[in-house]
Formats: C-alpha cells, structure tokens, sequence
C-alpha cells in the first residue's frame, strides 16, 4: 500500500518562496494562482513575538471533501492518496472550492499574463486552455512521481521523481513520501518528531503533516 | 484558535445566491400551492411563477459555472454530492408539474411539490457540505435554509392569489405568522451557533449587521401587517400582501447576505500537536 504525504518542518523553513517559483515554473499557474505558497505568521504579542512560515496547498486530504461534493466527479482520488482532477470533466461550479477548507483551490475564466502587454514566449508555449474555466490546485507533481517510479525512482527519495517543491526547498524544510512504508523518509520524521494536521477537526485527514514542537492552539 | 487568512471567498457571487433565494421561493411555493389547492389543479399562473423562480435561480448558477455546455455532467456524482441530487430533484419536480399541466392530472403536480421539497432540503445541505466556510456549514443553516424557503413560499403564495383575484385563505396567513416565527427561531439558533463554533469575526458582524432590519423589518413588521386586519377587519388586505413582500424579501436578504457577505474561508490555522507515527496512532 501506499499513501503519498508531504511533511513540512517549520522549524526549518525560511519563507524564502523558492517552493513557489519551483510549482510555478513547473506547473506554468498563471498570476495569481498559487499551488504552493507560504505564510509569512507572526506570532503573539509585542514584544514577544515570532515569526514562522507555514507552507500551504492542497492537502491531498484521506476524505476530501472537494472530491464529495463535485457534482461531475471531476475531482478523485488515486489509490495513493493524491487527490486529481480531470479538467475535461470539471464543469467550473466551484463547488469544491468552497468546500476546501485548506483554500487550496483556484478558478480561472480568463486567460492571464504576468505583463500588461501580453504574454511572454514562456507563457504562450505552455498556456493550456483546457484549465480556463475549471478548477485547478496542486498535483504533488503526480506526472513527476508516475515517471519516476516507471524508471525505478523512489518519490521523495529521488529528485526525478519527486514534487518540485520538495526539489527546490532549500533549507530540507519539504518532504515528500510513502507513510504506509514505516522506514520511509516521511515516517522517520513523523516518528521521531511532533508534529501536527490542519483542521483535522473537520474530519478531512490531510495528508500534509507540519513538523513543530509549540502548541498554539 | 489562531485563525490566520480569512478572507471572503469570491467563488460564488450574486448568481449562486440567487439559486438559494429564487429556489427556495419557487420550491416553497410549489408546495403551498399543491398544500392549498391539492385534490383541483392549482392555478396555473402561479404553479408557472412558481416553476419560472426555481428555474431562475438554476438558470443564474448555469451563468456562474466556468463550463455552461458541459452542465450535463452536473448529474454525474448523485453518490454524495448534493449539487447533483439537487439538479435531480430539479429536474422531477420540472417534469411532473409540467406533465401535470398537460395531462391535466393534479397528482402529479402535487408529486412535483414532494419533489420541491427535496429541491429545498437539497439547497441546506449544499451549504452544510461545503466545509471551506465557516457560516455555511453550520448545520443549523439546514433549518434556516428551509424556514426561509417556505416563508418565502407562503408570502408569495398570499400575494399571488391577491395579485390574481383569488381568496386568500385565512389559513395561510395564520401559517405565514407561525412560519415567520419559525424562521426567526432558526435565524437566531444559526447565528448563536456560529457564535459557539468560533466563526470568523468578519462572518459574525455580516450577519450582526443585518440582524435588527431582519428581526423588525422582515419579521415582527410582517407579523403585524398579517395580524392587523384579524383584529381590525377595516385595514383590509393589502396590509397583509404589504407583510408578505417584506417577508419574502428579507429571506432573499438573509441568503443574500450568508452567500455573498458572511462567507469568510475557514483560513489556516495551527494544529494540536502529535507524537508517534500516524498510523502508529491510528491503530491504538
């Protein structure tokens, strides 16, 4: 069995972004449209405050409710726990958008451009018309992981078959593997670290575990 | 909680809010009418209002949706998508009282309203699933959904059967004065529930800021207007169609308001923290 997880440190993280430029120039999102993203939190009170960077995205929840309520079942499940979407499908309700409690999902009815002026050579090479109109968010680089592991790669393990993100963090903050595998490198963190789950309240079980050792709540 | 990122979603506007305020007038109204009129066939103008409001408010989300041609896949997901069961029950409730009208068969107009009140039902459980807004999927806003729906149906009702020279029967204002009661119960239970599940601050004041037109204008005002000519038969009628507007437009105000103003993302947030590999803990 497999059930592919991201784990983010945020002892470790910066908010240096680089994860957002590596989904962006990977994923070509438009402006605007943020698979990966990280929060920039200030925490408590002058003057003892601190800051930590949370890096957020889907969650590629065990019981998405994006993928319940899509009257079109546009939005599913792989048996590895990535939670997809067929765009050939979506009917761009938006449904699942507002059912995301992570606001990991983005809609986009028009074609946009970093520039006024039009688009670049990059943005008109990889502009994909099929995304116009239809729900999109992060992938965990699924194409990534499948190529990979057709070549005998280990996602999380070996950078070809790994989310960009993950490649790019600089500081190890991004994770990225097999929790059912107990001496993989995601259930190594988790077992020796704490750590915690957004909204697990809402009974979504995300799979996007936040490694800290403060509690906030 | 430390809730941090709040911000008013944008993906359904004025055109989504519009299916819940045009839907459930037409459903609620669909079902008075069969209520009052059932085993004769309801007049027709108002089971067409009726139809027209439901398939305004359907017609405003075909507006909003990114794909419009590809709207047949909405009926693809009835499993556990309540946006699905609900373009069902839409669809069923058309064709009988359509089919009704033309076979000139009242059963199945009345079977059409067994389908509105699916229709309605639907509409509160649309919201209670979206689990990405707080004020939404409140569970007491099923209640309200369906409150709402049909004190807007029974208002509409009133001031149909005056607007065609009907009788309005004395029942339905008594049941247009229970329901507005009925709804103000379920306005404050929602509002003192998200209260109690730590809504977002900005949801709370959307809706604290509509809470005094909607107690005295769209309910007690009403009330009054409905009850005054029991008790001073002179004052006539149109008092009691002047109520019903103002309750019919201040659930349409109330829906307005939760879809478009009050719907603050859940935002992120820390987590309890855990020790002990996942699955570890979820064998214990």
């Amino acid at each position: 069995m497999t059930r592919y997880v991201m784990v983010a440190d945020l002892r470790r993280c910066v908010g240096c972004q680089t994860c957002t430029a590596a989904c962006k120039q990977t994923n070509a999102t438009p402006p605007g449209v943020q698979w990966r993203k990280v929060l920039d939190i200030e925490l408590g009170e002058y003057p003892n405050v601190e800051r930590v960077f949370m890096p957020v995205g889907c969650q590629h929840c065990e019981d998405p409710p994006c993928m319940h309520v899509c009257p079109s079942t546009a939005t599913g499940q792989r048996e590895d726990g990535i939670v997809t979407i067929d765009y050939d499908i979506c009917i761009g309700c938006a449904y699942c958008a507002v059912a995301c409690p992570y606001q990991a999902r983005y809609k986009v009815d028009k074609p946009s451009y970093a520039y006024d002026a039009g688009p670049t050579q990059t943005e008109t090479k990889r502009f994909d018309e099929a995304r116009l109109g239809v729900a999109q968010k992060c992938t965990f680089c699924s194409d990534r992981v499948d190529s990979g592991k057709a070549k005998g790669l280990v996602p999380g393990i070996d950078p070809e078959a790994t989310p960009a993100c993950v490649n790019a963090c600089i500081a190890d903050a991004l994770h990225f593997g097999n929790l059912e595998d107990m001496d993989s490198n995601v259930s190594t963190l988790l077992t020796e670290n704490t750590y915690f789950q957004m909204h697990v309240e809402l009974g979504t079980k995300p799979g996007f575990y936040y490694l800290w050792d403060k509690e906030h709540v | 909680m430390i809730r941090i990122g709040s911000f008013i979603q944008k993906n359904w506007d004025w055109r989504a809010a519009s299916n819940f305020m045009f839907g459930g007038t037409g459903s609620g109204l669909l079902m008075l009418l069969v209520i009052a009129t059932y085993p004769n066939a309801p007049p027709l103008p108002v089971e067409l209002v009726a139809l027209a409001f439901v398939g305004a408010g359907l017609s405003m989300v075909w507006l909003e949706i990114g794909r419009p041609w590809r709207f047949i896949n909405v009926f693809f997901h009835p499993e556990t998508s309540w946006m699905t069961r609900e373009a069902f029950v839409a669809g069923v409730t058309f064709v009988l009282a359509l089919a009704g009208i033309v076979l000139e068969m009242p059963v199945l107009v009345a079977a059409s309203a067994v389908g509105a009140a699916g229709f309605l039902y639907c509409q509160g459980q649309i919201l209670k699933a979206s689990k990405g807004i707080p004020a939404w999927r409140e569970p007491a806003v099923v209640p309200l959904i369906i409150a709402t729906g049909l004190t807007e149906g029974a208002a509409a009702l009133l001031v149909l059967m005056a607007l065609f020279g009907g009788a309005t029967p004395v029942w339905l204002e008594y049941l247009l004065l229970g329901l507005l009661a009925v709804r103000m119960i379920a306005w404050s239970s929602y509002r003192g529930a998200l209260v109690a599940s730590n809504a977002p601050p900005a949801a709370l004041a959307a809706l604290e800021k509509i809470g005094g037109v909607t107690l005295w204008a769209g309910n007690v005002l009403p009330a009054v207007l409905i009850a005054l000519p029991f008790v001073i038969p002179s004052l006539g009628a149109s008092l009691a169609v002047v109520g019903s507007v103002l309750a019919l437009l201040s659930g349409w105000h109330v829906k307005f308001t939760i879809v478009t103003q009050a719907a603050q993302v859940q935002g992120y947030a820390f987590g309890k923290l855990t020790k002990g590999h996942p699955l570890a803990n979820k064998a214990r």
